[in-house]
């Protein structure tokens, strides 16, 4: 739960600007979208947000500290591939946040910690219905449960921001829609501001508080990168939307309070629904 | 149907397989066959039975003048040779190849030197070593040590490098140290690799071996077959050569194994 200051933020590779004059003030526990075309720098942004780029001028505050020169683990993140370890199971995946943060300097934990920290982990877990696939290794997951699960792993460390860069963009419509439902739950139950990077408008304004386009408004003929991107839009999706609140505009809620296992709309194609539950099946029609 | 879409059933793959072997066996009995009927003291092809022979004199009874079992001790002083040329190697090229891979700094203070160091060739400083540290086991670990840990240095830091960076700052994001990010994201999946690059570095670690044991030695499978090879004794030498390629590919094989079995998600993570 965290407000994020950008003041006056430009980012330059040599001659070419990729953004320029960007000021955002992003209040605690809002979900931002950042949409606009392709090469537009909105993942640059981001990756300024994870400090895994240095911006060229200006600076990124959270809650009025400028932010660490590497990533640590108050912003946490899920990328659109490559986010799970594959060489460690579902439940390893989860654990190793833990690991990391009190398994001291070989990052491994035993006996009752460790017991502790399994036990944080499977409840993370069935959190994000993944709780009956934890001996599996992220190769053996749907690309959905692979989000699912680095959704859980970035949040086991309760980071303040959860930045996402086009995390459901590879994903099938289907399973989009139950992974939206995760996500809008999560951040109604978790304390933490969000950014995310896509290129989805149906999504961005379905999952947001605010949307941001940023574009390339002038345009040198003659040398195209001479101006970087600003943001264009920066609009309040309305009605608003109030983490930890259901929206009072939808009737009934996005995500009914089922039990954990169908907490997220069940989809035809997901080994984790038994037969007789999925959306499409059969069974259901009478 | 076309020939790439021909798949040859069960039986008939295991036939296929077996075929080039049974070809060449009998290729070879046949000429020697032909050139024992021609000249019964031939040496160059010699019949089976004279195989025979040497392995029940070599393998299986002790050498009159010495009470070892020649083949033996030639056979455990070459593996044990290999055994710690290879483990050396190895621990050099795990160290410095993550930490070229990984660590800036590192990669700009061994990059290059590494990359001039492997292009040096390792029977030309063979004679340098024999000098430096006289004809002992140092000088032929040391050979093959030279041979192949350059080489595996720079296959597992390209390795290391390869690794997606969204791993590595994912890591970070979960609060891990540089030493952390090593032992628990970036050692456990380059292992699996450095089984791959030991299997490719097999061949070469044979023929450095061999090569060390022909010029100054005592014992081992390749001194033993140039030790003969002035007596023509193909008897001798057709069996040792066949016996180092049957230890080669044990050794191939052991490593498939120990790789499937200790990295069960290393063949599904390697196709994602």
């Amino acid at each position: 739960m965290s407000a994020i200051t950008i003041r006056n933020l430009w980012k330059e590779y040599d001659e070419r600007v990729v953004l320029e004059r960007i000021n955002l003030e992003i209040e605690p526990r809002a979900f931002v979208a950042l949409v606009g075309p392709s090469g537009c720098g909105k993942t640059t942004f981001l990756r300024m947000l994870l400090s895994e780029e240095v911006p060229t001028r200006g600076e990124i505050t959270i809650d009025g500290k400028p932010i660490a020169g590497e990533p640590t683990a108050e912003r946490g993140v899920v990328f659109q591939r490559y986010s799970v370890f594959p060489h460690l199971t579902v439940l390893g995946n989860v654990l190793l946040g833990l690991e990391f943060e009190r398994g001291g300097f070989f990052a491994r934990l035993f006996g009752a910690a460790r017991a502790k920290a399994i036990a944080e982990a499977r409840e993370m877990l069935a959190c994000v219905g993944l709780a009956e696939h934890e001996k599996k290794y992220p190769a053996q997951l749907s690309g959905g449960m692979q989000q699912r699960l680095a959704l859980a792993q970035a949040l086991i460390r309760k980071p303040k921001v959860l930045l996402l860069d086009e995390p459901f963009g590879a994903l099938d419509p289907g399973i989009r829609g139950e992974i939206h439902a995760l996500m809008r739950r999560l951040w109604n139950e978790e304390e933490i501001t969000v950014v995310m990077v896509t290129h989805d408008l149906a999504e961005a304004f379905g999952l947001a508080t605010r949307v941001i386009a940023f574009e390339r408004p002038r345009f040198d003929p003659v040398d195209g990168d001479r101006y970087g991107a600003v943001i264009k839009q920066d609009i309040e999706v309305w009605p608003r939307r109030i983490a930890g609140q259901a929206s009072p505009h939808k009737t009934p809620p996005a995500a009914p309070p089922l039990a954990p296992s169908s907490e997220t709309a069940p989809g035809r194609d997901d080994p984790a629904i038994p037969a007789g539950l999925g959306r499409d099946d059969l069974a259901l029609q009478a | 149907m076309r020939a790439i879409n021909r798949q040859p059933r069960r039986g008939t793959r295991a036939l296929l397989a077996v075929l080039p072997f049974v070809i060449v066996a009998i290729l070879y009995l046949i000429g020697s066959a032909l050139r024992l009927a021609d000249n019964p003291t031939d040496k160059l092809l010699p019949a089976l039975s004279s195989f025979a022979d040497t392995i029940d004199r070599m393998a299986l009874s002790e050498d009159p003048r010495t009470g070892d079992v020649i083949w033996w001790l030639d056979t455990g002083a070459s593996l044990v040779r290999l055994f710690v040329a290879l483990s050396i190697s190895t621990l050099i090229s795990l160290c410095l190849g993550i930490a070229i891979g990984l660590l800036p700094h590192v990669k700009a203070l061994m990059g290059a030197f590494v990359g001039v160091f492997s292009m040096v060739p390792p029977l030309a400083v063979l004679p340098i070593l024999f000098i430096v540290l006289g004809l002992g086991e140092a000088s032929k670990i040391t050979l093959i040590v030279i041979g192949l840990a350059p080489v595996m240095i720079r296959d597992l830091a390209l390795r290391t490098e390869e690794l997606p960076t969204q791993q590595l700052i994912k890591a970070q994001t979960l609060g891990a140290s540089t030493f952390g990010i090593v032992q628990r994201v970036v050692l456990p999946q380059i292992l699996p690799r450095l089984l791959d690059s030991l299997r490719l570095s097999l061949g070469p670690a044979w023929l450095f071996l061999i090569a060390a044991e022909a010029i100054a030695s005592e014992s081992g499978l390749g001194y033993r077959i140039f030790l003969v090879r002035r007596y023509l004794a193909m008897d001798v030498i057709l069996p040792y050569v066949a016996w180092i390629t049957l230890l080669a590919f044990l050794m191939d094989l052991g490593l498939r194994r120990v790789q499937s079995l200790a990295f069960p998600w290393f063949a599904a993570a390697r196709t994602a």
